[in-house]
């Protein structure tokens, strides 16, 4: 309940710039980046941590933001989709929003946000992913694009593999 | 009689029948498209503005058109007693709808800019099936531009376009393909004249490269220089001619969604994401469906509440107003209310299977003598829309004004509906469409822009109204639960006869959808029948040579949210159909495949089921437990046929592997959109088989979100599918958008006969009880804090975070 509680001011990074906010402790992430904040990127789809439309990435990892209190992330390092883009070192956007045009996966586009943060965030643990691994993400799409993500999280891999090596190459 | 039961039957009525039904059967299938004429006009403007009207519609010639039977003349099938045309093979509700639409398709305007860019404010919604990207294509290669140069945005609510502006029954593209072509052909026109004037060049001998008119000498000038040229003080009647579609470049190519860039990166906006003025807002609703509000009682507790700042009783509930979402649904939760028990509140899926199966039907014929039938009953439970998105809109109503910003399909229908909701003139409110995040033809209705625009007026404050996910699979609508009965008579190697009765809940049609159904028949002199009765009629056809075919809808008008849901009335009644021919086919000891090819009725049905097979490799030998299940579909003058391979050796997790898709749309405009079509209805078909359902108890879905509403995730999808969209096979576009779901239901019920030994009768197939406890009416579920997952100490937690 996030009403219960006094307002406390919360600081953390959102998409590599220090932000602070002044909310209840137990706000949802979801809220305080959507209704505080303005960052809409991330999709309210059941509030329940059954959809997965409102992932983001905290220090890099998948998380859920309606169901984590706002207190939870203070002091650390939120990404949105957003800010995806500007966490790829090779510029231009990430392998896996790359991969996501490549192949023309969103239909309404609701869930896609979601969708790309978990895929970066599986991707950046399990740099080669079988489809053994992309059964167990849980995003819903409605549209029913799960095909294409598949093909598109591939592909993305292969872009993060040809981004690591002419990295390293360079 | 037990389903699937064989049974010898007394009587002959049915033979004669039949007999009679051959010989008053056409030599050819009426033409079903009506071939629309229009005139351009260039709208008085200082810079080049082109309209145009219909000058009335003639029939098409069926052999040159694509009839909606089947695309030219028939031919005769090599096997099967003829049926006679139905309804929906003369006229089906596509071209009641184009009907509908036609003295108004004036005002669908294209113009260019001093910049050379085409603009199209498009009377139609986007859902993400693809149409604005279909349409700028289609612009882009009438006005020979560069698919960059041209724009379409979604249009505001026009009344005057009266039946114009209304997207559904995937008639999107066939609605817009001739008057778009006539308006982009006569803005052509109209640049290449006024490029002939300025450079001294017939218009013969000029050409166009991307927007630049280009002289045989190599003088140059652009649209952009053009434009000013090119337009017209006073409105006036130009030539327009559209191009052999054929010569098209651009249409028939893959093109990605335009909003894709917008989309991965987080910038595409729905409605509660636009930046407008509207405080977070959502509603306490009844226990019950369709419960009005009674008392509420600690409105000042409520409004005490930190981030709330109203509390408003409405008769739908109390709409909490607050900072934030969070706090919206801490007082939402927190208010002490009573409502009315709903219109249904003494209803579960078992009494309203009983309601179903009392109403009377119109009777199977009299049985033949020496025929045999084989009857079938099905169920299908109701089933929530569940678009990605809940029911939304954002509202600022005031004095003299109001503007809404919604996902619309019927916006018209919603500006009318909100000005009388909140005494203003119709002239006094805006209704701005926005993209939808997701429909399947939830936003037929404008639920939540209504809600919305009273909660806005009641509370003197712009609001941005989200159901809670809870309330939009509770509260929302649905396709309503439905009872089917088939039965087809056999005698030696024919079908005599194949009979449907559908009884259903009643299928609530959208205002705005339903009167252009009604204005769409006036004009076709078919009769008058009910919105629903019509819908039915002009959607279901027997697509295979069964004899007397009757297809009769029977609706039980019990209160629930009801509203057309992708296919509306085909998947349940086309898939229950597609399941019977297979035991048809089984029962004459026939293959799937081969049956169906011999009792087809052309070749546009046959070429589809033919490829599906090829590509899918019909007949490879699977382990027990695995089987392929094949279903065919035609409507929106289109055809598809789906194949699956259904893996059901784990009880618990059934599993489509595989699948193949053969898609023939007449002309295919964007074939990477449709591939995404076809995907997604295949997606349906496999969630509405296996899984995918609501159960009522006591008035009231219990299910409160994906949890326990089995729409399939990435573990149930396919790993494999294989689309093939057929070459082009008319001079038009058929529908998409729904075409491919009652071919997968069918595809996926029928693999399922096969790996199991046991047909199925009721959906979804995994339905046995409920085996949770639902969150109790009313209060909306909290989903307990969580802390933050670690991956990187539990590898499960990548997943489940």
């Amino acid at each position: 309940m996030s009403g219960a509680t006094p307002a406390q001011t919360f600081r953390f990074t959102l998409n590599g710039q220090p932000v602070a906010v002044t909310c209840p402790p137990d706000l949802r992430v979801l809220w305080v980046l959507r209704d505080l904040l303005g960052v809409t990127g991330p999709k309210y789809g059941c509030g329940l941590d059954e959809c997965r439309a409102c992932t983001c990435h905290v220090d890099g990892v998948a998380f859920a933001t309606c169901s984590t209190p706002v207190s939870a992330i203070e002091g650390r390092s939120v990404t949105t989709i957003e800010g995806l883009a500007a966490t790829w070192p090779g510029g231009g956007l990430h392998p896996v929003q790359q991969a996501w045009l490549e192949l023309d996966v969103p239909q309404c586009g609701y869930c896609q946000a979601g969708q790309i943060m978990m895929a970066a965030a599986l991707l950046a643990q399990v740099p080669d992913p079988t489809d053994d691994d992309i059964d167990q993400i849980r995003n819903v799409c409605r549209c029913g694009t799960y095909v294409r993500i598949r093909q598109a999280i591939k592909r993305a891999a292969e872009l993060l593999r040809q981004g690591s090596s002419s990295a390293s190459g360079s | 009689m037990p389903p699937g039961a064989v049974e010898p039957s007394p009587g002959h009525s049915l033979v004669e029948e039949a007999l009679a039904a051959t010989v008053r059967r056409p030599a050819s299938r009426p033409g079903g498209t009506t071939r629309r004429q229009f005139l351009a006009y260039v709208i008085g403007a200082p810079i080049l503005v082109v309209a145009v009207d219909a000058l009335g519609s003639a029939p098409a010639n069926a052999a040159t058109s694509g009839a909606s039977g089947g695309g030219g003349l028939t031919v005769p099938a090599p096997e099967g007693i003829p049926s006679l045309p139905q309804p929906a093979d003369v006229v089906d509700l596509g071209d009641l709808l184009i009907l509908a639409g036609l003295p108004t398709a004036n005002l669908i305007t294209i113009s260019v800019d001093t910049n050379g860019v085409a603009h199209f404010a498009m009377p139609r919604q986007e859902n993400g099936q693809g149409t604005e990207t279909a349409v700028a294509m289609i612009i882009a290669d009438e006005l020979d531009l560069p698919l960059e140069q041209v724009e379409v945005t979604l249009a505001p609510a026009e009344p005057k376009l009266v039946f114009n502006q209304l997207t559904g029954s995937s008639n999107a593209i066939r609605s817009l393909w001739d008057p778009v072509r006539t308006a982009a052909a006569a803005a052509r026109g109209r640049l290449l004249a006024a490029a002939s004037d300025l450079l001294g060049e017939a218009t013969s001998a000029l050409t166009v490269q991307d927007g630049v008119v280009v002289a045989p000498d190599g003088r140059r000038v652009s649209y952009g220089q053009l434009s000013g040229l090119a337009a017209s003080p006073t409105t006036l009647a130009v030539p327009a001619t559209p191009k052999d579609p054929s010569t098209y470049r651009i249409v028939g190519t893959p093109v990605p969604q335009r909003a894709n860039p917008a989309i991965v990166t987080g910038a595409q906006r729905y409605a509660v994401d636009l930046d407008v003025p509207g405080y977070p807002t959502m509603v306490r609703r009844a226990p019950t469906i369709g419960g009005r509000l009674l008392s509420f009682t600690n409105r000042a507790a409520v409004e005490a509440m930190p981030g709330v700042l109203r509390a408003v009783p409405l008769p739908f509930g109390v709409a909490v107003i607050a900072r934030t979402f969070g706090q919206a649904i801490d007082g939402v939760d927190a208010v002490e209310a009573t409502f009315s028990p709903g219109p249904v509140a003494d209803q579960s899926n078992a009494t309203v299977r009983q309601a179903l199966i009392e109403a009377p039907v119109v009777p199977f014929l009299p049985a033949a003598p020496l025929a045999r039938t084989l009857a079938f009953d099905f169920d299908w439970a109701p089933v929530n829309h569940a678009p990605m998105g809940t029911n939304m809109a954002v509202a600022d109503v005031r004095d003299d004004s109001a503007t809404i910003w919604a996902p619309l399909q019927t916006p018209i229908a919603a500006l009318e509906a909100i000005a009388e909701a909140v005494g203003l003139p119709p002239s006094a409110v805006v209704v701005n469409v926005v993209r939808g995040p997701g429909s399947f033809g939830r936003t037929l209705f404008f639920d939540a822009a209504l809600e919305a625009a009273q909660i806005s007026k009641a509370a003197g404050l712009p609001v941005r109204l989200m159901w809670h996910r809870t309330n939009d699979m509770r509260h929302g609508r649905a396709h309503p639960q439905a009872h089917h009965r088939i039965r087809a008579t056999l005698l030696g190697d024919e079908v005599l006869a194949f009979e449907h009765r559908v009884t259903s809940v009643t299928t609530d049609v959208s205002p705005g959808l339903g009167e252009a159904i009604t204005a769409g028949l006036d004009r076709t002199g078919l009769g008058k029948l009910g919105f629903s009765q019509t819908l039915f009629e002009t959607t279901i056809t027997c697509p295979y040579n069964f004899g007397v075919v009757t297809q009769l809808l029977t609706e039980v008008p019990l209160a629930f949210n009801t509203d057309s849901w992708r296919s509306v009335f085909s998947y349940n009644t086309r898939g229950a159909e597609e399941i019977v021919v297979d035991q048809i086919a089984a029962a004459l000891g026939q293959d799937p495949v081969t049956f169906r090819l011999g009792f087809l009725q052309n070749d546009r049905q046959r070429a589809v089921v033919e490829k599906v097979a090829e590509v899918g490799g019909w007949g490879r030998s699977l382990p027990a437990g695995v089987a392929q299940g094949i279903g065919f579909h035609q409507e929106y003058q289109s055809f598809c046929a789906v194949l699956v391979e259904l893996d059901t050796r784990n009880p618990a997790l059934p599993r489509v592997t595989r699948a193949a898709v053969a898609v023939d749309v007449g002309l295919p405009v964007n074939p990477l959109s449709l591939e995404g079509q076809m995907l997604g209805g295949l997606t349906d078909g496999i969630s509405l088989v296996l899984q995918m359902g609501n159960h009522v108890e006591a008035g009231l879905p219990v299910e409160s979100g994906w949890g326990h509403f089995k729409f399939i995730r990435q573990d149930q999808a396919p790993r494999e599918v294989t689309v093939v969209v057929m070459p082009r096979s008319t001079d038009r576009p058929g529908g998409a958008g729904e075409l491919a779901v009652p071919a997968a239901v069918g595809a996926v019920a029928n693999a399922w006969a096969r790996a199991t030994g046991t047909v199925p009768t009721s959906f979804p197939i995994i339905d046995p009880t409920i085996g949770w406890a639902p969150p109790p009416p009313g209060p909306v579920p909290v989903e307990p804090l969580q802390p933050l997952p670690d991956p990187r100490r539990d590898p499960s937690e990548l997943y489940d975070y």
